[in-house]
């Protein structure tokens, strides 16, 4: 008999085909459908920092160097106010295997698979996690399947995607290339089903612990040179896995007073899973169609319960334009000699405009940096929105329209991004938590999650309840 | 038409979900397209262009579908140039 594949039928085996592929049963931490036992669920992977250094080293992950930008920051002291203009330090997480911090969110997915026995790895990714899946898979000598969202209903990829598609043929990856729509997990579940491959999700504990390390890097590396904690580190945000691990590690290393802040790429008004809206977007990533959405709902996923909880450790969220971060990616290449992607300049960005407001003395930390090349480079998705028919301009990024117009500054005076309302973000996933389980259900444990993972105390999420109630 | 040699590099073609098969909530212009997959793989038998054939791909798995594209090849560069970035950082400089 053979088994049904319509959408609906695919999508409701949907916890079997999960647990059949990650050898880990999720009912053994949820409590509620609010709540979970986060930290039993983080603690029982049964790697520590030290086993996921060990792991990561044998396949050319971590201890990047941290490189300070002298001459950005020259550049920020210009014209900031008397005494200000923080050290912009970044995190060249480029070196790693692959080119992107992602190698440490693929390494121990990768390892725990050949460890469990299984053939292969399989991820729904359009970013640089599939070419880290594909190259740690390469090295533990198993099997690889990358599902990625490149073209929409003419047939055109986009430039960055396809460059994905690529790297990871590159490492000898199967890669299955589809159009736009929200059905990638759904052909996730059945390529799980018919394989017997290990689910090597962006959002598994696996994928979060592996970034830890890089926290914790950071804070040695700083209090080594500098004497002290950083006061602030900056990170790009669109799942949340980036913040949520790299503020783990940074609390495991005691930075308890690091500012953890967030950044996307402003992208409002653009539908994620629209076809024609697909390639107006200058930036495949790190942006707010993803942000806003994970931070104010995790769960929203493919595993039942997402280990990347960003606003559990999320102090300010910051948002930048596409303008801003290309003029900024162009200021690094011809200041600082380093030519580097999109996602760890959206953070290098909002660190311009933080730098301008902290003390001299104080220290700013962007946390990564990705390879760029063909199809990522800054001067083809520029030339890319031209063909598709947005006005790209120089000007004040005050009028950047997302999808309509970007406009690149003319001084990096005019870098000043937005800051998001985090009480907003935190009223908008309470919303979510009512529609998940009526507030009338919820325990005294379904409330403790909420203040924890919305970083905030238990009578505040009972005001705020009730302020949604009005 | 000439056949496509077998064990040739191909990229094929498969609808996986017609836009009434496609999930719920999508917006309409998304709905309206059929969900579709690429896939590069050697060709398993000799074959012509917009038949349906079977590849094995770089990890040896079976997929079919339409033939599309002898070997397939990546197309994406640096783009033309956009002389606004050419000026941005050079004021700097002595």
């Amino acid at each position: 008999m053979s088994r049904d594949m319509s959408y609906a039928a695919v999508m409701a085996r949907k916890n079997e085909i999960m647990k059949a592929s990650m050898g880990m049963d999720y009912n053994d931490f949820i409590q509620s459908p609010i709540a979970f036992d986060y930290e039993r669920m983080m603690h029982e992977t049964g790697y520590g920092l030290e086993d996921i250094v060990r792991i990561q080293t044998e396949t050319k992950v971590g201890q990047t160097p941290l490189f300070e930008l002298k001459r950005l920051t020259e550049a920020v002291r210009a014209f900031a106010g008397p005494g200000k203009g923080a050290t912009i330090l970044v995190k060249d997480e480029a070196a790693n295997a692959s080119g992107s911090f992602k190698a440490r969110r693929a390494s121990i997915s990768a390892f725990d698979a050949r460890k469990k026995g299984y053939k292969g790895v399989a991820a729904a990714t359009s970013g640089n996690y599939g070419a880290a899946v594909a190259s740690q898979a390469a090295m533990r000598g198993l099997n690889c399947i990358i599902l990625q969202e490149v073209f929409d209903s003419r047939g055109i990829g986009q430039p960055e995607i396809v460059e994905k598609s690529r790297a990871c043929e590159a490492y000898g990856a199967e890669v299955q290339r589809l159009s736009v729509g929200p059905e990638l997990f759904y052909q996730l579940l059945m390529t799980l089903e018919n394989t017997g491959f290990f689910n090597a999700s962006l959002y598994t504990p696996f994928g979060i612990k592996g970034v830890e390390t890089l926290g914790v890097e950071i804070a040695e590396q700083v209090r080594q040179r500098y004497g002290k904690d950083p006061d602030a580190v900056v990170i790009t945000h669109a799942g949340g896995g980036n913040l949520t691990g790299t503020a783990r590690g940074l609390l495991a290393a005691g930075c308890d007073h690091t500012r953890i802040v967030a950044c996307s790429v402003d992208l409002g008004g653009l539908h994620m899973a629209s076809d024609t809206d697909f390639n107006r977007k200058s930036f495949t990533t790190g942006h707010t169609g993803f942000g806003v959405p994970f931070a104010t709902w995790p769960d929203r996923v493919d595993v039942p319960r997402n280990a990347a909880r960003s606003m559990r450790y999320m102090d300010e969220y910051q948002l930048v334009t596409q303008g801003e971060v290309f003029y900024v990616t162009e200021l690094l290449t011809k200041l600082e000699g380093l030519e580097r992607g999109p996602a760890g300049n959206t953070s290098l960005t909002a660190a311009v405009t933080l730098a301008r407001q902290m003390d001299r003395d104080q220290v700013v930390v962007v946390q990564e940096t990705e390879y760029t090349g063909a199809g990522k480079h800054h001067n083809r998705q520029l030339s890319f929105a031209r063909e598709n028919g947005i006005e790209v301009r120089v000007g004040d990024p005050v009028d950047n329209v997302p999808g309509k117009a970007i406009v690149i500054p003319q001084r990096l005076e005019q870098v000043r991004g937005k800051v998001q309302d985090m009480d907003k973000l935190r009223m908008s996933y309470l919303k979510n938590a009512v529609k998940a389980h009526p507030v009338d259900q919820w325990s005294e444990g379904d409330v403790a999650f909420l203040a924890a993972d919305l970083k905030k105390d238990v009578s505040w999420i009972k005001t705020a309840v009730k302020e949604l109630d009005k | 038409m000439s056949k496509i040699a077998k064990g040739t590099w191909v990229e094929i073609e498969r609808v996986l979900l017609k836009p009434e098969e496609r999930a719920p909530n999508l917006p309409e212009e998304t709905r309206k397209c059929p969900y579709v997959l690429r896939i590069s793989g050697f060709l398993l038998e000799d074959a012509e262009l917009g038949t349906e054939v079977r590849v094995k791909s770089l990890i040896g798995h079976e997929h079919r579908g339409v033939l599309r594209v002898v070997n397939p090849s990546y197309g994406h560069s640096f783009g033309t140039t956009v002389p606004e970035l050419l000026s941005i950082g050079t004021e700097e400089r002595v």
